[in-house]
């Protein structure tokens, strides 16, 4: 490492404990942080489109995950490398924003800075570059809403959406019944969704899985299920017109928050206590039937006897539900949560058509099913499968489809896929490239290559040839001024995305490109990297 | 510039035909492993635990085998993962699902070497497998409608799924158990309601099937050993000094005195609650929770029937099959229910002294007790009998029900071959090998029965050539015959499941193509 040195030729001491740290600067450091990002987008690459593989990932505890979710994966890598941090931190924004669309936006950003590092070996400065870029990117994004088409649906006309979703799907391992579960999907986010100000709560969505059963049994209920079961075995197991009273008190004695110490000295005291503790119960069970409900969901445990007298009233009671389930509970039935007896009202109960337990396979594994309740907005998809991996590979990829419903509810323009609205863009920033003088114009350039790298990762994916199938789709889409023209992964036998009906959502796409890019720039930027050396 | 490490220090990273390897090599060493315990001639396992004690386990159950095992091989992870579903769902074919998809992707293996990419393959699987269902789907009989031969069919299968287990050389008698105990389930597939009670010493063969209930408890001491025309009382409750629930209550006096009082109070209150329990008019009170010798006391004065600290299970057990009601308070004694039951009396089995219910009001929970010789070969047969229930509770459900010994893979087999001479493409060589997959069964069952299998899946194959055909390996006269005359039958859900989860595990496994392990987490050392 360089030493500053002064007048006397003593050594300026920086940094501290210099000696111990390497430094990488200037071009070097580039080309590092580069070649950690481009290996990074290298793992993702053959993750992309409906033909791309699986990644298995085994975790420090040993757990396997098997996924092609692009944030999953980076997710559970667990790197090292400050700047394939910044890659996974990339693919994480594109989940929380968009949902999908993970794995493209690496790639993305990994051609990007592969071109970039072409460029910086022929002595351009990465600030002009990162200035291309970020001229190119408003091009693209541009070009994308030109090319962007609304699409209507209703209530009536789900099939648009239904079609978005199974592109999505049909790049995961549920793509064998990518049909159902894309109906699914849309059905659970209209039937949660705000039309009017275009909002969708994805949080009123539940997904929940169990082992067992097959892909094809997964259903969607109106309704909530919780995985407990009825608190007394010889409770009833089907209430219909249930009235339900959510409680986030114990069936037990009041505990005062404030110290206290109720001191037993003589016999009648012991026994008015007594006799008090029995009234307590009493009243308690008293109060949830006097107000007329038929069922009790309770954040808390029970004691023996508070238990044994629901039962002898014929109340049925489900102790120790989660706080989150118990709202979303409350939001399904048109309930409120009450904290205290006292303010039991027959008001606030809630009502469903029909509460019910499911017991499932050889295992005494049960689960109660809140259906057909007063407010029908909370609903949940309850996922079967072969195995846990299965199951959890499936809550993802329900996820991504959610997410790009949500999307199109909120904004209902999209571009079409398969890579078209890449090439697309790539035409239009190519051309707009020779409109800029000066030396941005290579970078433009680079970034207009750079995005033919999702279509050119496709159709790699798909066993074709990658250059030969890019530049036939490219001149097609010269030719005919048609943007629909992408790369057929399918076999189907036509490239045009309208009739495969291969959509992705203009927002999406648009976050894609300005995401990648953001990252791309601050990469470039960095010119000096210390890290403390290996031990 | 050479690319920097961007993963952890230990971390490992095995990519492309590596990747595809390792998984291969991994998923087919589990396999191989559990091959051998296929079929009624399956040889057994000897497992030793690692842990305190060095347990030993002999079992031919895949699943146990494979939950006891300590594997590192992701692939292998997913393997042992279905393996355990199936087992949780239906209970049986553990091995057989494990084994189809190892045959499956030795299978791929092949292709992919040949150059056939994984995603064709797994097209094919998809299409060979739903054909494959297909085919069985047309063949299986339903016999709902008559329920004399419905029972017959539950016979055939408790005795199919036996045959393989430590139990074969009873298998008459522990399918005639298995069958009664699920028939009595009348549907329901709680198999809690059956309790398994082990004894040693006997042998198998005096294993029997309780009418009644039996409780694995003795009788407080003073109080009668037999009673007839019990009235049960079922409860769970404190009984020992019963403790004020106010919080924050606790006594405090200043004399002995005073003491001696409270004491007094709380011996009332004890009387009085056994008071209130005895004004229900029962001769018989089983509790959930201790009794105190106090109240045991009271009990035994009162000529009552006491029975302390019986399990969850127990009561509910107890409750199930006596139609009474677990009760906690015993303030109103005309509305809880009371149970009922012929005979209550103490039974020896062995040397361990039982509680014997007999004649009870509903028959739906009953005891299977075992008997054998060591403990071993009790766990061995409680778990043999365990797959059995399954699989008859399950087939109670879905009624449907194909022939056993090899003809259901050779069955789908054939379809799907056919289905790979119609299709075009490279997806027909996947189509076909997962036919070959399907025989690979019918091979290992002969071969781990010691018998020439190149030339009985030959004959069998041959022999499915005609139309409604019911051939499939008779492993004990070592020759091809007819299932259905043998009675050797499988539950179709069963067979699905195998089929479907097995595809499912080992497209998962071909879809992989980069296999990324985390460093092990530090542990710290606490040696």
């Amino acid at each position: 490492m360089a030493l500053a040195f002064d007048e006397y030729g003593r050594p300026f001491i920086i940094l501290k404990e210099q000696e111990q740290k390497t430094r990488l600067r200037g071009l070097e450091a580039q080309k590092a942080n580069i070649s950690a990002g481009k290996a990074v987008a290298r793992i993702l690459r053959t993750s992309l489109g409906p033909k791309g593989m699986d990644k298995m990932l085994q975790s420090p505890d040993g757990d396997v995950t098997i996924t092609n979710d692009g944030a999953t994966i980076l997710e559970q890598m667990d790197v090292d490398n400050q700047i394939a941090k910044l890659m996974v931190e990339l693919s994480r924004s594109q989940d929380y924003e968009i949902g999908d669309g993970t794995t493209g936006v690496v790639v993305l950003a990994g051609a990007l800075l592969e071109q970039a590092e072409r460029l910086l070996e022929r002595g351009i400065h990465p600030i002009r570059i990162a200035e291309g870029y970020e001229m190119a990117s408003r091009i693209a994004v541009e070009h994308l809403e030109h090319i962007a088409q609304k699409f209507d649906f209703g209530p009536t006309n789900l099939e648009p959406l239904v079609q978005t979703c199974m592109t999505t799907l049909s790049s995961k391992i549920v793509n064998r019944c990518k049909r159902a579960m894309a109906e699914i999907c849309v059905k659970a986010v209209l039937s949660v969704a705000d039309l009017e100000r275009k909002d969708v709560n994805l949080d009123l969505i539940k997904v929940e899985g169990k082992v067992g059963g097959k892909l094809e049994d997964t259903e969607l209920i109106y309704g909530i299920t919780v995985d407990k079961d009825m608190s007394h075995p010889q409770m009833p197991k089907q209430i219909e017109d249930a009235k339900i009273a959510i409680l986030t008190c114990p069936f037990e004695p009041p505990k005062p928050k404030t110290k206290h110490k109720v001191d037993i000295d003589t016999v009648e005291k012991f026994q008015t206590l007594r006799q008090q503790e029995q009234k307590y119960f009493d009243d308690m069970v008293q109060k949830c039937k006097d107000v007329g409900a038929t069922l009790v969901i309770c954040q808390w445990g029970f004691d023996d006897e508070a238990n044994h007298l629901l039962m002898h009233r014929n109340l049925p009671a489900v102790r120790w539900v989660g706080g989150v389930e118990l709202e979303l509970i409350a939001i399904a039935t048109g309930g409120r949560i009450v904290p205290r007896f006292q303010e039991l009202t027959p008001e606030k109960l809630g009502r469903a058509g029909l509460v019910r337990e499911k017991s499932f396979g050889t295992t005494k594994d049960k689960m109660l099913y809140i259906e057909h309740c007063l407010n029908s907005r909370a609903v949940t998809i309850f996922i079967r499968g072969g195995n846990k991996m299965i199951i959890e590979e499936t809550k993802r990829s329900i996820h991504d489809a959610l997410c790009v419903a949500r999307n199109l509810i909120r904004n209902n323009s999209i571009v079409y896929g398969g890579g078209s609205a890449e090439t697309a863009c790539s035409i239009a920033v190519e051309t707009a490239s020779d409109k800029y003088p000066g030396v941005e114009q290579y970078a433009i350039r680079a970034f207009a290559d750079a995005l033919d790298a999702v279509p050119m990762a496709l159709a790699e994916n798909s066993g074709l040839q990658p250059i030969e199938t890019l530049s036939a789709v490219k001149s097609q889409q010269i030719k005919e001024n048609n943007p629909h023209f992408g790369i057929d992964c399918n076999d189907v036998g036509t490239n045009d995305m309208r009739e495969q009906n291969v959509f992705e959502t203009l927002i999406g796409k648009q976050q894609q490109i300005l995401l990648a890019t953001q990252v791309v720039k601050m990469i470039l930027k960095i010119d000096d990297v210390i890290s403390p050396s290996d031990y | 510039m050479a690319i920097e490490k961007i993963f952890k220090d230990d971390a490992t990273e095995e990519k492309g035909e590596r990747a595809r390897m390792s998984s291969f090599v991994g998923a087919i060493a589990i396999t191989d492993l559990v091959k051998t315990t296929l079929g009624p001639k399956g040889m057994d396992k000897i497992l030793q635990s690692t842990g305190r004690g060095h347990g030993v386990t002999v079992t031919n159950d895949g699943a146990t085998i494979l939950k006891s095992l300590h594997i590192d091989n992701p692939a292998a992870k997913v393997l042992i993962d279905i393996s355990k579903v199936q087992d949780d769902e239906v209970g049986d074919g553990t091995t057989s699902v494990v084994v189809l998809a190892g045959e499956l992707l030795r299978e791929a293996e092949k292709l992919v070497a040949s150059k056939i990419h994984p995603m064709t393959i797994i097209s094919g699987y998809r299409m060979a497998a739903e054909c494959a269902r297909n085919a069985l789907l047309q063949r299986v009989v339903d016999n709902k409608e008559n329920a004399e031969k419905f029972k017959s069919d539950l016979m055939k299968i408790a005795k199919t799924t036996l045959s393989s287990k430590i139990l074969s050389q009873d298998k008459e008698h522990f399918a005639q158990l298995a069958v009664e105990a699920v028939m009595r389930l009348k549907g329901s597939t709680n198999l809690e309601a059956i309790q398994i009670i082990k004894k040693p010493g006997g042998s198998l063969k005096d294993s029997f099937l309780d009418e009644g209930f039996i409780l694995d408890k003795k009788i407080g001491l003073g109080q009668p050993k037999r009673i007839e025309n019990a009235k049960i009382l079922v409860a769970n409750t404190a009984m020992d000094t019963d403790k004020v629930k106010i919080y924050g209550a606790r006594v405090r006096v200043d004399s002995m005195s005073k003491v001696a009082e409270i004491e007094g109070a709380e011996k009332e209150k004890m009387r009085e609650k056994v008071q209130k329990i005895i004004a229900h008019g029962i001769n018989c009170f089983v509790n959930r929770q201790l009794i105190y010798n106090f109240p045991e006391e009271l009990f035994a004065d009162a000529g009552i029937l006491a029975i302390e600290h019986a399990d969850f299970d127990g009561i509910e057990r107890l409750a199930l099959v006596t139609g009474g009601e677990i009760a906690s308070t015993f303030d109103n004694p005309e509305s809880v229910k009371i149970g009922h039951c012929k005979l209550i009396e103490e039974i020896m089995i062995g040397e361990d002294k039982l509680i014997h219910f007999s004649g009870v009001e509903m028959g739906q929970a009953c005891t299977i007790v075992l008997r054998g010789a060591s403990h071993h070969v009790l766990d061995e047969a409680e778990r043999s009998l365990h797959d059995a229930l399954c699989v008859l509770s399950q087939t109670v459900n879905d009624t449907r029900v194909l022939l056993g010994g090899g003809w259901p893979e050779m069955v789908m087999a054939k379809e799907v071959d056919e289905l790979a001479r119609k299709t075009p493409g490279k997806k027909s060589h996947a189509i076909e090998a997962f036919s070959r997959a399907l025989v690979a069964i019918p091979t290992i069952i002969a071969d781990n029965a010691g018998l020439d299998s190149a030339d009985l899946v030959a004959q069998l194959r041959a022999a499915h050539h005609t139309e409604g055909c019911n051939a499939g390996i008779d492993v004990i006269s070592g020759s091809v015959g007819d299932m259905a005359e043998l009675g050797i039958s499988e539950s179709f859900k069963v067979k699905q499941a195998v089929l479907l989860s097995a595809t499912e595990a080992a497209e998962m496994i071909l879809r992989v193509d980069e296999i990324i392990t985390c460093a092990p987490r530090q542990r710290e050392d606490r040696m």
